[in-house]
């Protein structure tokens, strides 16, 4: 498999703290990759700069070939790569149904002036949304609460919700930032298989940013470990928990804690 | 998209029933002749409010829009007495002119939130009345005046719209063409609201990093609304300017600029309709006051913060309040 996502000797110096030291990975079509590390070491900063939210000091991330790094946000979604966010950046006056609608924008055939005068295809792009948006609903399971407003969405249904407006934009690579942050057992592995159906049934590939390491033993086909803003080890789950300088340098003396 | 229910329909009917043949009959009948020039204010009033109601829409308070009313009256008074245009060419070319001050004047600062973007679009009124009185040809602290009123539009000898130095009545004549601006801006503004551009604003005034993290050029929104914004300005300042046939560096000071928010803090940030009400209630509200003498200001300032505080989402929020939307 040829890398869909490939990143390559990024740094990220804020000052003179170097919060991403020289990082490189790829990233296959159709995989579940995940970058884990302790707090502070550069998973959030490596995050933004793939999705560009923030430059990179040196080094680029390519996509299919192409750089996507120190370009604007919404010019990486335009090309398939599409972040979403931890659970407090929704829309929160907008209905589950509106966000999801909205977040179909990049599908528009119209232009902005022939929604003014309501053009053909315009009406036939909304129809379209619409569709869409229950169908992307039913598959997330969200039908039920498709007419809640964002505001009124307790925090499970808040991480579901930013994961149908990423999937709303139809993209190739969906960036997950910590989608199991605060969540007890049940519900990270309800959202364990909501990220492998979206993989499997929808053909996108996932990269995600996380701390919860039984979640990510599960759900990954390999993980990126980073530490002091270094990568100190790649591979599969079962090589990362047998990796001496992950257990070392990340887990200290703690294996029950990746005993799974 | 057009999902008018009958109710709307008939709403839209009775209010265009009112402007264009209620308040004519009631003045015939009141003889109070003077109530087109007031009305006729607050119709040119509104169409600047509405802009400023729009960069509201992408979440940006703007405190500027006397600015750009001022360089529309500017533009328009300029292009017919120096240059002897038509006025009513001279009024897109107003509007256009305002737009395009505001897309350069935007790309720099809309990336400010909050109280930043409001603090800088304060000063642009000043600014603007300061360039005023400084440049050669907007004629200093004299300004222009005797500026001709609108002359008359024919398409192969059939009289599109009459010469108004030649109607008997030019104030019920100004009076109708406000009011049509009126509606066709609101219009504009309903439509532009509820389309897809609209939704891409309320994405961000929602949350602007998801919105461009979905996808949204959220820079050439912010100047796309800011330049339509500030073209409602300049053709309220264009019109406002013909009816007064005059320009003046303090046609449009700080306090219209103002006001201009506070019509649609007052009216409703989340209706369309809400600065047009809120325009005609602080006009009309200032003028029944005048009895109170020197505490005119003071019980209308009372008045405001206790609108504010006990209607935060302004006076059309009282008949939605029930579970109603717009």
């Amino acid at each position: 498999m040829s890398p869909l996502l490939q990143v390559k000797n990024v740094t990220k110096k804020y000052g003179g703290l170097t919060a991403n030291n020289d990082i490189s990975f790829d990233v296959s079509e159709n995989e579940i990759l995940s970058v884990i590390g302790p707090n502070g070491a550069g998973k959030s900063t490596l995050f933004k700069m793939i999705s560009s939210f923030v430059p990179t000091t040196s080094g680029e991330v390519l996509y299919r070939g192409e750089r996507i790094s120190n370009l604007k946000p919404h010019m990486v979604a335009r090309k398939g790569v599409v972040r979403t966010f931890q659970e407090t950046t929704i829309f929160k006056s907008m209905t589950v149904r509106e966000s999801v609608v909205v977040a179909q924008h990049l599908r528009a055939k119209a232009s902005l002036a022939g929604y003014f005068w309501g053009s053909k295809t315009a009406q036939q792009d909304v129809d379209s949304f619409g569709r869409y948006a229950d169908e992307l609903l039913a598959f997330l399971g969200m039908t039920a609460i498709s007419d809640e407003l964002a505001s009124n969405l307790p925090q499970g249904n808040l991480r579901a919700l930013g994961i149908a407006i990423g999937l709303a934009t139809d993209p190739k690579v969906l960036l997950l930032d910590e989608p199991f942050a605060g969540m007890n057992h049940d519900e990270t592995m309800r959202m364990v298989d909501l990220v492998r159906s979206v993989r499997d049934e929808r053909g996108v590939t996932v990269m995600l940013v996380e701390h919860d390491m039984p979640a990510v033993m599960k759900i990954s086909d390999r993980i990126v470990v980073l530490n002091f803003g270094e990568k100190i080890a790649e591979g599969t789950p079962s090589e990362i928990q047998n990796n001496e300088k992950v257990i070392e340098a990340y887990l200290g003396s703690a294996d029950d804690e990746i005993g799974m | 998209m057009m999902n008018l229910s009958a109710k709307h329909v008939l709403g839209v009917a009775i209010f265009l029933l009112v402007i264009f043949v209620g308040v004519p009959l009631f003045i015939a009948a009141t003889g109070r002749w003077d109530f087109y020039f007031t009305l006729t204010s607050v119709a040119l009033l509104a169409i600047a409010s509405a802009g400023v109601w729009l960069t509201f829409y992408i979440g940006r308070i703007n405190i500027g829009q006397g600015a750009f009313a001022l360089v529309g009256a500017y533009v328009s008074a300029i292009l017919v007495v120096k240059a002897g245009w038509s006025f009513w060419l001279s009024l897109p070319a107003a509007g256009l002119f305002a737009a395009l001050v505001a897309a350069l004047l935007g790309l720099p600062i809309l990336r400010l939130r909050g109280v930043y973007f409001a603090m800088i679009t304060l000063v642009f009124t000043q600014v603007a009345t300061l360039t005023a009185l400084a440049l050669p040809i907007t004629n200093g602290a004299k300004g222009i005046t005797n500026i001709p009123l609108p002359s008359g539009v024919s398409l192969f000898g059939i009289t599109l719209i009459p010469d108004f130095g030649e109607i008997e009545n030019a104030r019920m004549a100004f009076y109708f063409t406000a009011c049509i601006l009126m509606v066709i801006t609101y219009a504009t503004l309903y439509r532009l609201v509820n389309s897809r551009l609209g939704h891409l604003c309320r994405s961000m005034q929602q949350n602007e990093e998801l919105a461009s993290s979905i996808g949204v050029n959220i820079t050439y929104i912010r100047i796309l609304i800011f330049s339509i914004s500030s073209f409602f300005g300049g053709i309220g300042g264009a019109m406002f300017g013909s009816i007064s046939q005059s320009v003046y560096p303090a046609t449009f000071v700080v306090k219209d600029s103002v006001d201009f928010m506070l019509n649609c803090f007052l009216g409703g940030l989340g209706y369309v309709f809400g600065p047009m009400l809120g325009t005609l209630v602080i006009y009309f509200g200032w003028d029944l006051l005048f009895e109170f003498g020197k505490y005119q200001l003071l019980i209308y300032s009372i008045i405001l913060i206790v609108v504010i505080r006990f209607l935060p989402d302004g006076l059309l929020s009282i008949r939605f309040s029930k579970g109603g939307k717009k």
